[in-house]
């Protein structure tokens, strides 16, 4: 058992490592030179020795892998390098970005699991009645709608037709609103879809034909079903947060809320790279870590899965 | 019983898809306007007889660009499903069927390309290509071959130990005979159905993609761009934004719908 977790994160640092090289390659995959592009975003006049002298600075000049195993070792450090646009370093920024993100982000997905969780298990208890097929409609049309649309017909309808929300977000609870249900929206839809297919597996298993043969009452049995689909719905909230991230980059940069996606969006338009990196190394990061434990953690709460 | 009901569901259901497939294809034929022509007389007029659907900042027919749009959303979406439906099920099916270590490698780098945020790699990717529509696409079709791989992997090799298959072999039949004959036609139910359960997706993608000014570049029509483009006016001229909005919708409801039917079709 022991030994499979650390399995798993011996797998969790390579994949890591793997994912620093491919961003890493990234730059070399972009049309055009580091220090070409580091010198126009800044708005020099390009002549041949400026370009020398900036590629000998940046250190341009040494093999790919001694440069590469430099930049990784920064980065672990947690120096994410110079912003090309202001020459200011990238981690604080990141890390500013990250915590609004993280606010608006855990902010939905608590809204959108409040919301899906209790919809999914009536859903699935009364399979094929009203109240199903109602909620059936309902996550599927929501599955179908893309986040912006949502945010820009939310913006139509709560801004201007009822004028209840200022058009830019602020930073306050009123400025969350918004960003946070057009987040919620197409997650509580997939999120009853899925633990409401969970559900009905779940139901379909000897152990709950023989609570209601025993005379068990529903109560109690539900309870017993929730405790045992709570690790897939662990793995299925996991699988989630890559849509939850690229969902904020739209939904940030529609409401103008400060976070690491519209960071990334404001970059990628200035060419900015070691942001862009930066940005890519902390979200496959993020994922990865959380993929990983919640695979340890489904093991922990339902011992029938393997990791 | 029930399965004579969802195909009746299916028939519905493909029959407006097929429509609104062939009303995009036929823009040309539809379109009431030409959805380049600006016209500084006409601008952001509210829908009426020649403009059905109004005219958006420059004048040009709303209707005319949702129609030409749809010509891009979905011929774009359909390109890229068909060409990861084909490289996934090429190496699914020769790394199912060969196995050894060119099958290993090329799992190892699925489950890797796996591990990471499938739109948030499309996002950055689109945006260091820059490449408009193509770049786009490229960056979604990254991670997009992996499920089909996967899949089409996964159903050879349980039937790389049927009978039939061994007959084959022993009446000689070369290894290419068999997976175009035998492999391929025993796969294509299970794949062909996850690429229609994709297309919606690839749909949501491709508008997003396009809504951030990562993907189709203007004046082409597209209906993310446009919701992205008239979402700054919207309130003079909100029909600028809300037809394309509901052609979005409406589209990937069919199409969305049509995999969950398929999917039960196959279940029941």
């Amino acid at each position: 058992m022991i030994k499979r977790v650390i399995k798993k994160l011996f797998c969790l640092v390579i994949v890591l490592v793997i994912l620093s090289f491919l961003v890493f390659a990234l730059l070399y995959i972009a049309p055009g030179d580091p220090a070409e592009k580091r010198l126009t975003s800044q708005g020099v006049a390009i002549t041949k020795e400026v370009l020398d002298s900036e590629r000998e600075r940046l250190g341009l000049l040494k093999p790919f892998l001694v440069r590469y195993g430099e930049w990784l070792l920064c980065i672990v450090r947690g120096d994410f390098g110079i912003s090309f646009k202001d020459d200011m370093p990238v981690a604080p920024k990141l890390v500013a970005g990250l915590r609004n993100t993280s606010i608006l982000a855990l902010t939905s997905l608590f809204v959108s699991l409040i919301i899906s969780f209790p919809l999914a298990i009536i859903s699935a208890i009364r399979k094929d009645g009203i109240t199903d097929h109602i909620v059936r409609l309902f996550s599927f049309v929501g599955n179908s709608l893309p986040n912006f649309l949502i945010s820009v017909l939310l913006m139509y309808l709560l801004c201007i037709k009822l004028n209840l929300f200022p058009v830019i977000a602020s930073g306050n609870i009123q400025g969350l609103f918004m960003p946070v249900v057009s987040l919620a929206i197409p997650m509580t839809g997939r999120f009853v879809r899925q633990i409401r297919s969970e559900f009905l597996n779940e139901m379909k298993e000897d152990y709950v034909i023989g609570m209601k043969g025993r005379g068990v009452s529903c109560r109690y049995i539900i309870l017993n079903l929730v405790h045992n689909c709570l690790g897939h719905v662990f793995t299925i909230v996991a699988l989630q947060i890559g849509s939850l991230m690229s969902g904020s980059v739209v939904i940030e940069t529609i409401f103008r809320w400060p976070g690491i996606g519209k960071l990334v969006m404001d970059s990628i338009t200035a060419r900015d790279y070691p942001v862009i990196m930066g940005f890519v190394i902390i979200m496959g990061t993020i994922y990865v870590v959380i993929n990983q434990l919640s695979d340890i953690l489904c093991h922990y709460l339902d011992p029938r899965t393997e990791i | 019983m029930k399965k004579k009901k969802i195909k009746a569901k299916i028939i519905v259901v493909s029959a407006i898809a097929i429509m609104l497939i062939l009303v995009t294809v036929f823009a040309d034929f539809f379109a009431p306007n030409d959805p380049y022509t600006t016209s500084a007389s006409s601008i952001r007029l509210a829908p009426c007889l020649k403009y059905p659907f109004g005219t958006d900042n420059l004048g040009r027919c709303v209707l005319s660009r949702v129609l030409y749009g749809g010509r891009t959303t979905i011929a774009a979406t359909f390109a890229l499903v068909f060409i990861s439906f084909a490289i996934g099920a090429i190496v699914g099916m020769l790394c199912g069927y060969y196995g050894g270590i060119f099958d290993k490698l090329l799992m190892r780098i699925a489950d890797i390309l796996l591990a990471f945020p499938q739109m948030v790699v499309a996002i950055v990717v689109a945006g260091i290509l820059n490449g408009g529509l193509g770049g786009a696409m490229i960056a979604l079709g990254i991670t997009m071959w992996v499920s089909f791989a996967r899949l089409s992997r996964s159903h050879t090799y349980s039937l790389k130990n049927q009978d039939f298959i061994k007959a084959a072999l022993f009446a000689g039949k070369s290894d290419l005979y068999i997976i175009a004959v035998h492999i391929f036609p025993n796969i294509l139910p299970p794949v062909l159905t996850n690429a229609l359960t994709q297309i919606g997706t690839t749909m949501i993608g491709l508008s997003g993609l396009s809504f951030l000014g990562l993907g189709v570049v203007p004046p082409a029509a597209e209906w993310g761009s446009m919701i992205s483009e008239a979402r700054a006016y919207i309130q003079i001229a909100p029909w600028a934004v809300l037809y394309p909005a509901l052609a979005t919708v409406f589209t990937i409801i069919v199409f969305n719908y049509l995999g969950d039917v398929v999917m039960d079709y196959r279940e029941a």
